[in-house]
């Protein structure tokens, strides 16, 4: 049988993942159509390309149905509980950087820090009657890490995408997302606290814990990771 | 594990004990709209419970816990004074440890009352106590209004006040804060900066979301007042966390807490309390001699609790949750009540621990 290693299915992420397995002698690319999701692996033998988009991969690994996985570490610790017991670190690939960030209209000169976002909450729900929002997709992350700082009074509230609009459209105070430049909080008046740095995420080689492999699989595995110079 | 059959059985029999003490049998909704305990619990309720939705009635919460539903059905249709049981399953999200139940039964017994309190809180323990007493706990009490009484009673600022006193149940941040105010920490540097510039509300950014200028405004009136206030004295802020230390049998502790009321007299009344419930537990039979107080127990678990705080625990197990929990919770009725409030208390055992532990013995 093979060993099969997910990949984001697109864009950027995809061909920088390809680049970097290329660069380590192990060439990786799509096949038949544009459309089409398929992949061949060129450089080992017995390894299966499954391309994928970055957010299924972390559950995939989870799941063990594939060996190995490119995602963001972000992906993995919001959608994995206990994430460490579930797929392992092998490699950063220096690429894919974004951190978890989050942001308050700039006009709110009186919030630069946590304590600030905490002490503001509270007064915006004496004086609207609800919990001050902060839009995210990365629930869990956020809320564990404004637990963890005292912060009270706030409620999530989800977006899958445009996040940084929100506050503009009134159905958001604050936002929690990712962001590599911070233009795009720029353009939409947003500024990031100065200590609310949730996660530094960047594109991550994972190993599943939980997917079996034979004795023929194995040896894949490991001659693949010692293709790619990263010895058990 | 036990089966459910027998945990069922199991809590059968303390319903049964808990009619027999007097209270009612209700039943709750297993899905619960999920705005009620939102705007209560905040957003860590969400870390806890199962969250789902239909397009008509919008979020649900699989019940959490009976608290909720059980003071909403008294506030809108209970006579007064009134006793309630019930049982039934809780249900608990699980993010950190596999071996923690998702899903586990609650037996339950709940007193509004109006008269009293300190007899109510020491009928909802000897309650409990009575229904645990085949197998062998460790029983830690508390009160949080005696916190709270010292909170409200320091001299200082009631802005404050009223910071220390949402952050009781979050003691970190109730620590840090304590350090802010009494000029133990540095006010952040971008603070310094926003109050020394001739015009801090001058700024690049359009004027955008629900949060206004006005709102931003009155945010820095406010910071400029705490910056001019007076740090809390030293002996205000000792006395605090001498209080906060307090862990002894409750005979002990009442006398020790007594002594710090001579330099916290805003702590007087909550010492009465104490004494009342203790005298209260007495006259149930509860052997207050041996049983602990600890005056930060409950800190740390939920929100709701406002006086008397109760648990029970296996000892040398402390990998188990507590057998039984529970406290006072009146201004939780204030909340739900719209504009109603009852002084109310009441406790739960887990009749699922209990099986595995007479199993065991």
């Amino acid at each position: 049988m093979t060993i099969k290693l997910g990949v984001p299915s697109k864009g950027r992420l995809m061909e920088k993942t390809f680049d970097w397995f290329g660069a380590r002698g192990v060439g990786l690319s799509r096949t038949g159509s544009d459309r089409e999701y398929a992949g061949a692996v060129k450089g080992v033998d017995g390894v299966e390309l499954v391309l994928l988009s970055a957010g299924e991969i972390p559950r995939e690994l989870a799941a063990g149905r594939i060996h190995l996985g490119v995602t963001g570490t972000d992906l993995v610790r919001e959608k994995l509980g206990q994430w460490e017991q579930q797929v392992q670190e092998k490699a950063e690939l220096g690429f894919g950087h974004a951190d978890l960030i989050i942001a308050v209209p700039g006009c709110w000169v009186d919030v630069d820090t946590l304590e600030d976002l905490d002490a503001a909450s509270a007064a915006f729900r004496r004086e609207h009657g609800f919990r001050l929002r902060i839009a995210t997709k990365y629930h869990r992350l956020v809320r564990e890490f404004l637990q963890d700082n005292g912060v009270a009074d706030y409620q999530l509230v989800d977006s899958q995408g445009a996040t940084e609009g929100t506050i503009k459209n009134l159905t958001a105070e604050g936002v929690a997302d990712i962001t590599s430049t911070g233009d795009t909080l720029r353009a939409n008046h947003l500024k990031i606290l100065s200590d609310a740095l949730v996660l530094k995420s960047q594109a991550t080689l994972f190993k599943s814990r939980k997917a079996e492999m034979d004795d023929e699989e194995r040896a894949t595995m490991k001659r693949l990771l010692s293709i790619l110079g990263l010895g058990d | 594990m036990a089966g459910k059959e027998k945990i069922r059985a199991r809590a059968a029999a303390l319903t049964s004990q808990f009619e027999a003490a007097g209270a009612v049998s209700v039943e709750t909704s297993m899905l619960l709209p999920a705005e009620a305990l939102l705007d209560l619990y905040g957003e860590d309720i969400r870390g806890r419970a199962y969250v789902t939705s239909d397009a008509l009635r919008g979020e649900q919460m699989l019940r959490p816990d009976f608290t909720v539903p059980v003071v909403q059905m008294h506030m809108s249709d209970g006579a007064e004074p009134a006793r309630y049981t019930y049982a039934g399953e809780v249900f608990r999200r699980q993010e950190e440890d596999q071996s923690r139940p998702n899903e586990y039964f609650q037996v339950g017994y709940e007193v509004f009352d109006r008269n009293n309190p300190a007899a109510s809180d020491a009928e909802v323990f000897a309650v409990m106590q009575d229904a645990l007493k085949g197998v062998e706990l460790r029983a830690a009490t508390g009160d949080i209004g005696i916190l709270a009484a010292a909170v409200a009673g320091l001299e200082t600022t009631e802005r404050r006040k009223q910071a220390l006193a949402r952050h009781i149940w979050r003691p970190r941040k109730f620590k840090a804060l304590l350090d802010r105010y009494s000029g133990k920490s540095e006010v952040p540097p971008s603070r310094a900066a926003l109050l020394a510039a001739d015009d801090p509300m001058l700024h690049d950014f359009p004027d955008i979301g629900l949060r206004s200028q006005a709102e931003v405004a009155a945010r820095i009136e406010g910071l400029r007042a705490e910056a001019v206030a007076e740090p809390i004295s030293a002996l205000q802020v000792e006395l605090i966390e001498a209080l906060l230390v307090v862990r002894e049998t409750l005979p002990n502790a009442l006398e020790h807490i007594r002594d710090l009321a001579v330099d916290m007299p805003a702590i007087t009344e909550a010492t009465f309390r104490l004494r009342d419930r203790m005298h209260a537990l007495e006259a149930r039979g509860v052997d207050v001699e041996s049983l602990e107080f600890e005056a930060s127990y409950g800190r740390t678990s939920m929100e709701y609790y406002d006086g008397f705080v109760f648990g029970f625990y296996v000892p040398g197990r402390a990998d188990l949750p507590p057998v039984a929990t529970g406290g006072r919770y009146d201004a939780l009725t204030r909340v739900l009540g719209q504009g109603r409030e009852i002084p109310a208390v009441g406790g739960v055992i887990r009749p699922g621990i209990l099986v595995e532990l007479e199993d065991a013995a």
